[in-house]
C-alpha cells in the first residue's frame, strides 16, 4: 500500500497542478506534495526495515533494501528542493524571467519527474525500467528549455537527442535480455521481471547477456554522464533553473546508475566473470580524469559544478564496477553524500547567481561580505564536496580508494591526480567566489538556506557516525548486489 | 524441390516485408524533401504493421494483433498526422534540405548493414522465431535512422530519424523474441506519443529563439 502512496502522490500533484498551477499558492501545493511523498516513502522505509523485501500487484512492484534506500533519498532531496525552489522561483518571476505559465509547467513537471524516477525505482519490470528512464528524460527536457533563451533550448535539444538515442540502446539492450530471459522463463509478463530474472541468472545466455550489458550500460550510462557520453549534461545543468540542476544531479543520475547496477547483477550471475565490472570500472575511471581536467577551465559556476557531478558519478560507477563488500558499501554512501551535498551546493550557488545577476564566477565575488549564510554555504558545501574530513564524502572516498588500492593498484595514479586537480580547480574557484573583494549590495531578499544547511548537517552527521541501522541496512543492500 | 518453396508463405511474407523496411530506410537517409520524408516514415510504420500482423496469424501470438493494431494508429496514423500538422503550421512543408555526399553516406550505410548483419548472425542463431532471420535487417535500420540523424542538420529530420529507430527496435523486438510484453510496449508507445508532444512543442521554441529549424545555429554551447 506504501508503494501505492508514494508513486500516487507526486502523480496526483502533477495532475493537480497542471490544473491549478497558476495560483499564487501553486509552489506551497508543490512542497506539500513532495512532503507527502516524503511521509509515504519514510513509511516504505520503515516497513522495509522491519519486515524484510516485498513485491506486490503480481510483483510488478518489488522493494529491497537497495531501492528503498535510494527512493528515500529521492524523497528528501525532492522535498528540500521544493523548498528551496518556493522562495526561488518567486524571485525569478520578480526578475521577469519567468511568467506565470511556465511556473505552471514547472511545478507540473517537477511533480511528474519525481514520478518517473520513483517508479524506476519501484519496478520490478526491467522493462517499464527503461519506460520510466525515457519519461524522466522527457519530463525535464522542458524544464531545462524553461527559460526560453536560445542557449537554455540548445541544451534541452542537445539534452533530448543524445539521452533519447542513449536510452534507445538502453532498449535494444532491455530486448537483447528479453531474448535470453524468454527461452529459460517463457514468453509473457514475467520473464522481464527482475526477480525473476535474478532467480534464473546463472542460466542466461552469456554471450547474450554481454551484448546486452553492453547496450544497457552504453544506454543507461549516458543518463549517468559517463565520459564520454556526457555531453548534454553541463549544458542541461547550466542552462535549466538551478532547482532542476540540483534534482537533476542529486536524483537522476543516481537512478540512471541504480538501472546500471541491476543489470550488472544479472549479467554478473550469467558469465561468472568479472566483465561487467570491468567495463564499469573503464567507464568511471575514464569520466573522473576526464571530468577533472575540464574542471578547471570552466567560467561558468554552474557547469564547474556539473564537471563535479560527472567527476563523482564516475567515482561512484567505478565503486560499483570493482564490487565487493567495502567498494559497493562505498559507493552507496557516495551515492547518498553526493546527492545531498551538490543539491546544496546548486541551492546556494543558485542564490549566489541569482544576486549577481550572473553564473560567471568571474562576476561572483566576495559573498561572505554581501551575503555571509550564502558563502559559507557555498564554503562548506564545497569542502564537503572536495572530500575533505569530517564530511562523510571523505569517508566514502576513502574506502572507495582504499579497496582501489588493494585490488587495482595501476588505477592509484590516476585516481589521485584526477582528485587533486579537481581540488586545485574547485577550491581556488571557491576562493575567490566566497572571499574576493566586492562591491556588491547585500542580498535584497532573504535566501532559503534551510535546505542546505540540513543537507549539510547529514552529510557531517555520515562522516562522523554512521548509525549502527543505516550501517546494517547499506550492509543488506551490498549482499544483495555486491 | 525447388529451395525457396521450402520457406512457408508467411514467413516469405515478412521476409519481403523486411526488405521493404531496409529499402524505406535507405530511401529516407537520402530523402531530402521534409513532406516525402513523412510519407516515407508512415510507409515504414504500414510495412511494420503489417509484417507484425503476419507474424501474429503465423505464430498464433495473440498479443501481436494488439501491438500491430497499435502501430497502426499510432505510427501511421497519429505520428504522421501530427507531424504534417507541425510542418504545415511551420510552414515548412515544401523545405528542401541541402545534404551534400549523398553517394558517401549511402555507401557508409551499406558498411553499417554489413556490420549490423554480423552482430546479429550469433543471436539469431540461438533465436527459436519464425522471424529470427529478419533481426539483421532490424539492427540495419536502427543503425541507418542513427546515420539519418547525424546526418541531419534541420530539426523535423532528426525527430523523423528518432521516430525511425524506435520502428527499428520494435521491428527487432519482433524478430528476435515475438515482442516483449504488452505493458511494456504500451509504455513505450506513451513514451513516444507524449514525446512528440514535447518535440511539436519544442519546435516552435526553436524558431522563435533561432529563427529557424536549421541547428546549425545552435554552436553555442562548446567548451573551448
Amino acid at each position: 500500500m506504501e508503494i501505492f502512496w508514494v508513486l500516487g502522490i507526486p502523480l496526483l500533484g502533477g495532475l493537480l497542478l497542471a490544473l491549478f498551477g497558476t495560483r499564487k499558492d501553486a509552489p506551497e501545493i508543490n512542497s506539500a506534495m513532495s512532503f507527502f511523498t516524503l511521509v509515504a516513502a519514510v513509511a516504505l522505509t520503515v516497513r522495509v526495515i522491519s519486515s524484510g523485501s516485498f513485491s506486490i500487484w503480481d510483483e510488478q512492484f518489488f522493494v529491497d533494501a537497495f531501492n528503498v534506500f535510494l527512493v528515500a533519498l529521492t524523497a528528501f532531496v525532492g522535498f528540500t528542493t521544493s523548498l528551496f525552489s518556493r522562495p526561488y522561483m518567486r524571485i525569478e518571476q520578480h526578475h521577469g524571467k519567468l511568467t506565470v505559465n511556465m511556473l505552471r509547467l514547472y511545478y507540473s513537471m517537477y511533480q511528474l519527474f519525481s514520478f518517473t524516477m520513483l517508479l524506476a525505482l519501484l519496478t520490478n519490470n526491467m522493462g517499464i525500467l527503461w519506460v520510466a528512464m525515457e519519461a524522466a528524460t522527457l519530463t525535464t527536457v522542458l524544464l531545462v528549455s524553461l527559460y526560453r533563451t536560445p542557449a537554455s533550448i540548445e541544451a534541452a535539444w542537445k539534452y533530448f537527442i543524445l539521452c533519447g538515442v542513449g536510452l534507445a540502446q538502453a532498449l535494444f539492450g532491455t530486448i537483447l535480455l528479453y531474448f535470453a530471459a524468454e527461452r529459460i522463463l517463457g514468453a509473457g509478463g514475467t520473464a522481464l521481471l527482475w526477480t525473476h530474472l535474478n532467480g534464473v541468472k546463472t542460466q542466461l545466455e552469456p554471450t547474450v547477456l554481454s551484448l546486452a550489458f553492453v547496450f544497457l550500460l552504453v544506454g543507461y550510462g549516458t543518463k549517468v554522464g559517463l565520459a564520454p557520453l556526457h555531453n548534454w549534461l553541463p549544458d542541461a545543468h547550466a542552462e535549466g533553473p538551478t532547482p532542476v540542476s540540483a534534482v537533476l544531479s542529486g536524483l537522476l543520475l543516481n537512478v540512471a546508475l541504480y538501472a546500471v547496477v541491476r543489470s550488472k547483477v544479472l549479467v554478473d550471475g550469467a558469465l561468472g566473470s568479472h566483465f561487467a565490472g570491468n567495463l564499469m570500472m573503464g567507464f568511471g575511471l575514464l569520466s573522473v580524469v576526464m571530468a577533472a581536467f575540464f574542471l578547471s577551465r570552466q567560467k561558468d559556476v554552474k557547469r564547474m559544478f556539473a564537471y563535479s557531478s560527472i567527476e563523482h558519478m564516475g567515482l561512484m560507477t567505478f565503486a560499483f564496477g570493482m564490487g565487493g563488500p567495502v567498494a559497493t558499501f562505498a559507493g552507496m554512501l557516495h551515492m547518498t553524500v553526493h546527492s545531498l551535498t551538490k543539491s546544496a551546493i546548486f541551492f546556494t550557488v543558485g542564490h549566489a547567481a541569482q544576486k549577481s545577476g550572473t553564473q560567471l564566477m568571474d562576476n561572483i565575488r566576495g559573498l561572505i561580505k554581501t551575503s555571509p549564510t550564502v558563502g559559507w554555504g557555498l564554503a562548506l558545501g564545497t569542502l564537503a564536496i572536495l572530500g575533505m574530513p569530517p564530511f562523510g564524502v571523505f569517508t566514502s572516498e576513502f574506502m572507495i580508494l582504499t579497496t582501489a588500492m588493494h585490488a587495482y593498484p595501476w588505477t592509484m595514479p590516476f585516481l589521485l591526480v584526477a582528485l587533486g586537480v579537481a581540488f586545485a580547480a574547485i577550491f581556488g574557484r571557491m576562493q575567490m567566489m566566497v572571499f574576493g573583494e566586492t562591491t556588491g549590495e547585500r542580498l535584497p531578499h532573504p535566501p532559503a538556506l534551510i535546505p542546505v544547511f540540513l543537507h549539510l548537517l547529514l552529510v557531517l552527521l555520515l562522516g562522523l557516525y554512521i548509525p549502527p541501522y543505516l550501517a546494517a541496512w547499506y550492509r543488506q543492500a551490498t549482499a544483495l548486489i555486491g | 524441390m525447388n529451395p525457396i518453396t521450402n520457406i512457408p508463405f508467411t514467413a516469405q511474407i515478412i521476409n519481403m516485408c523486411a526488405a521493404f523496411l531496409l529499402l524505406i530506410a535507405f530511401s529516407m537517409l537520402s530523402q531530402r524533401r521534409i513532406l516525402t520524408l513523412i510519407n516515407l516514415f508512415a510507409l515504414q510504420g504500414l510495412v511494420l504493421s503489417i509484417s507484425t500482423a503476419v507474424v501474429a496469424f503465423s505464430s498464433n501470438q495473440e498479443h501481436l494483433y494488439y501491438s500491430a493494431g497499435l502501430t497502426l494508429v499510432l505510427k501511421v496514423i497519429l505520428l504522421p498526422w501530427i507531424l504534417h500538422r507541425l510542418i504545415h503550421k511551420l510552414n515548412i512543408k515544401w523545405d528542401v534540405e541541402t545534404m551534400f555526399n549523398i553517394p558517401t553516406i549511402m555507401l557508409i550505410g551499406l558498411a553499417l548493414v554489413v556490420f549490423a548483419f554480423n552482430l546479429a548472425a550469433p543471436i539469431s542463431q540461438m533465436s527459436g522465431t519464425i522471424t529470427k532471420s529478419t533481426l539483421g535487417i532490424a539492427i540495419a535500420s536502427v543503425l541507418l535512422s542513427f546515420l539519418m540523424m547525424i546526418t541531419r542538420s534541420k530539426a523535423v529530420p532528426q525527430v523523423v530519424g528518432f521516430l525511425a529507430m524506435e520502428n527499428g527496435l520494435f521491428f527487432a523486438a519482433t524478430s528476435a523474441t515475438y515482442g516483449m510484453p504488452m505493458v511494456v510496449e504500451l509504455g513505450i508507445a506513451l513514451d513516444v506519443l507524449v514525446g512528440m508532444f514535447i518535440l511539436g512543442i519544442f519546435f516552435f521554441q526553436i524558431r522563435v529563439a533561432f529563427d529557424s529549424l536549421d541547428l546549425k545555429h545552435m554552436e553555442k554551447l562548446k567548451e573551448d
